[in-house]
């Protein structure tokens, strides 16, 4: 079995939820407001909340909350189909989303200003990461790590990861094809589709790509 | 109860932390304690004002003996107080819910001398010190020369509070070094971060952990409920807030289509004088309707309420104001289908259509128990969905975790 030099290092990783003063009652605040808010604001409500859409029908909180709270399907749909995976900075994430909400006002300019059902509030998550002792050197040890972590820390690697710096992918391919050099392996681990899929789910994918996988 | 069956007896279980894997998995466990150990030798203390009855002493009693096994050195202390300190607090709990507030006179006086009294009774020496909700809020006056950390943790729907009450609050809620709220539609503008705490329940305790069927039909008989017929619950205190009333007008309309029973139960807590008069009026409108069962259990009826919510076809929470309501995840755990108020936390547990039913009156909770008497495969949907939604999202350990972030982010 192929033996990495530099291991990859398992880490537990938690997000404590802040709540941010910021509120938004039009679709019209909405886009202000996402002129502002900080990275870590867009950031949780795009990446960090992708878990708990598992149930609704659009995958991050702007979307879902245009379709709940305005009844504005369309604008939903628009949101929802930015794809986290095409970013490598939450800047770039911010302009397309201004951009999205600006572009459908400008041709509905009477949904702006409309009063949503509830507001928006916006949040932002603070990272803790804590290194655990364990370590792996190969596939098997890595499966087995991903195995035992739970899902925040299995959201951190697969998910969060994506928008370090200079990343974008998974901690696991960027492991997988770095250290171990299997690019191919690493590109299948990157073409897992989080969006579609519970994070449970997406923990067995990843299984069944490294314990298929002949090194 | 005499002539009844008497329950057969469950042996008390105190679960341990490593107990909870197989509910949320060993590495939520492991992950708890590599946290944990990042605060050792640190002190914390929790007050809040009742040890027994509600929703906060439910959880603190559950949290507190698990920190303390992760090896947080942990103390909670129940704030003292006479039977007028708790009318007054409880007019400020309705107050801060939004209720109309008549001050009366010396009533902030007494509020204040309380909590006094309770500052010289206790120490505040630890390194962090977590209030619960309003009616210690007034303590955080000991941390002038202190140099630890101070949180308030505020259980209520402070959305909408009256002005007067709020006003009167407020200052000593921006000493604090943080709030934490249920959701973040309950928070005030406040000068402090403020943090998202979803409340949580336990999925071993009493009240949730599995029950064998003979036991959940010996409550029924005990109780004198027909396990053959619909059984439609809702498991409150008698408090005005909840609704108890409304409860029964919509059972009332229900009844009309469907041969169905009542279950209203609840107990008393100690901070809640008003719970005997509700209770009063709650049976004055069930008019001796021998299928309304109004139970009136003591704080220790933590396996009866558990049977009750297993053995119902339809769990309703249809409170007209809420902190996050618990009763809700607990049903939801227990894979019912539930029809709730869209008020307070009860919309980040229940998703309508997927996760449980939300209604915003009498006639619309009628409607929706009558949907789901008449779609019992959807019904056993929502209640799967519900489930689900609860272990990703509602459990102690979930609640656990987040303190360990808030003392290590605060630490920091």
């Amino acid at each position: 079995m192929r033996q990495a030099k530099s291991p990859f290092a398992f880490v537990a990783a938690s997000y404590l939820v802040r709540i941010r003063p910021e509120r938004a009652w039009t679709l019209a605040e909405l886009t202000q407001h996402l002129l502002t808010v900080p990275d870590a604001s867009i950031l949780y409500h795009t990446f960090q909340s992708l878990e708990s859409h598992n149930y609704t029908t659009f995958s991050n909180d702007f979307a879902q909350w245009a379709l709940a709270a305005c009844n504005e399907s369309v604008l939903a749909e628009e949101l929802s189909a930015i794809d986290l995976r095409d970013f490598a900075a939450v800047e770039e994430l911010r302009k397309v989303l201004t951009e999205t909400l600006e572009r459908y006002l400008k041709q509905r300019p009477q949904t702006g200003d409309r009063p949503a059902f509830e507001p928006f509030f916006f949040c932002e998550a603070v990272e803790t990461v804590v290194p655990l002792e364990g370590r792996a050197y190969t596939l098997h040890e890595l499966a087995e790590g991903i195995q035992r972590m739970s899902l925040h820390t299995l959201h951190h690697h697969f998910i969060n990861s994506r928008l370090r710096p200079k990343l974008r992918v998974n901690d696991f391919s960027n492991w997988i094809d770095d250290s171990l050099g299997l690019a191919e392996l690493a590109k299948r681990l990157n073409r897992i589709d989080f969006y579609t899929n519970t994070l449970e789910g997406v923990r067995k994918e990843i299984l069944q790509a490294l314990n298929g996988w002949n090194s | 109860m005499t002539g009844k069956p008497a329950a057969p007896e469950l042996a008390p279980v105190v679960p341990h932390l490593d107990d909870y894997a197989a509910v949320v998995g060993s590495a939520e466990i492991r992950e708890l304690r590599e946290l944990a150990h990042r605060l050792s030798g640190r002190h914390v203390k929790m007050v809040n004002s009742t040890s027994v009855g509600g929703g906060v002493a439910e959880i603190l009693n559950r949290i507190v003996p698990l920190l303390q096994e992760l090896g947080v050195l942990i103390r909670w202390e129940v704030l003292k107080g006479g039977n007028e300190f708790f009318g007054v607090t409880k007019a400020f709990h309705n107050a801060l819910h939004g209720e109309p507030f008549e001050e009366r006179p010396g009533w902030f006086d007494l509020f204040l001398a309380t909590n006094e009294e309770n500052q010289r009774l206790m120490g505040f020496d630890e390194d962090f010190i977590v209030i619960h909700d309003p009616q210690p809020v007034a303590l955080v006056q000991a941390r002038k020369g202190r140099n630890n950390h101070w949180i308030w943790r505020c259980h209520i729907d402070l959305s909408r509070p009256n002005a007067t009450v709020w006003n009167y609050l407020r200052p000593w809620v921006e000493k604090y070094d943080g709030a934490l709220f249920s959701a973040p539609a309950f928070t005030q503008s406040l000068p402090i971060p403020q943090y998202l705490f979803y409340p949580a329940i336990d999925p071993l305790s009493d009240k949730n952990r599995e029950l064998p069927p003979e036991f959940v039909q010996s409550v029924l008989e005990r109780f004198g409920i027909d396990p053959k017929r619909p059984i439609l619950t809702q498991i409150s205190r008698f408090d005005r807030l909840k609704d108890p009333v409304g409860v029964i007008q919509a059972y009332q309309r229900v009844r009309k289509y469907f041969d169905c029973q009542l279950v209203l139960a609840g107990g008393g807590a100690t901070d809640d004088p008003e719970g005997d008069v509700v209770l009063r009026e709650v049976e004055e409108a069930a008019q001796a309707d021998p299928d309304i069962h109004i139970l009136n259990l003591p704080p220790w009826s933590h396996l009866e309420i558990n049977a009750l919510q297993r053995a119902s076809t339809i769990v309703i929470q249809k409170s007209l104001r809420e902190g996050f309501g618990l009763t809700v995840s607990e049903a939801l755990l227990k894979k019912k289908p539930v029809v709730a108020s869209a008020v307070g936390g009860i919309p980040n547990q229940v998703i309508h259509k997927v996760t449980g039913m939300l209604a915003h009156s009498v006639e619309g909770t009628a409607y929706q128990i009558r949907f789901l008497l008449s779609n019992p495969s959807f019904a056993r949907q929502l209640g799967e969905n519900g489930c689900e939604h609860v272990k990703e999202n509602f459990l102690l350990t979930h609640n656990i975790r987040r303190y360990l972030l808030l003392f290590l982010n605060l630490q920091q």
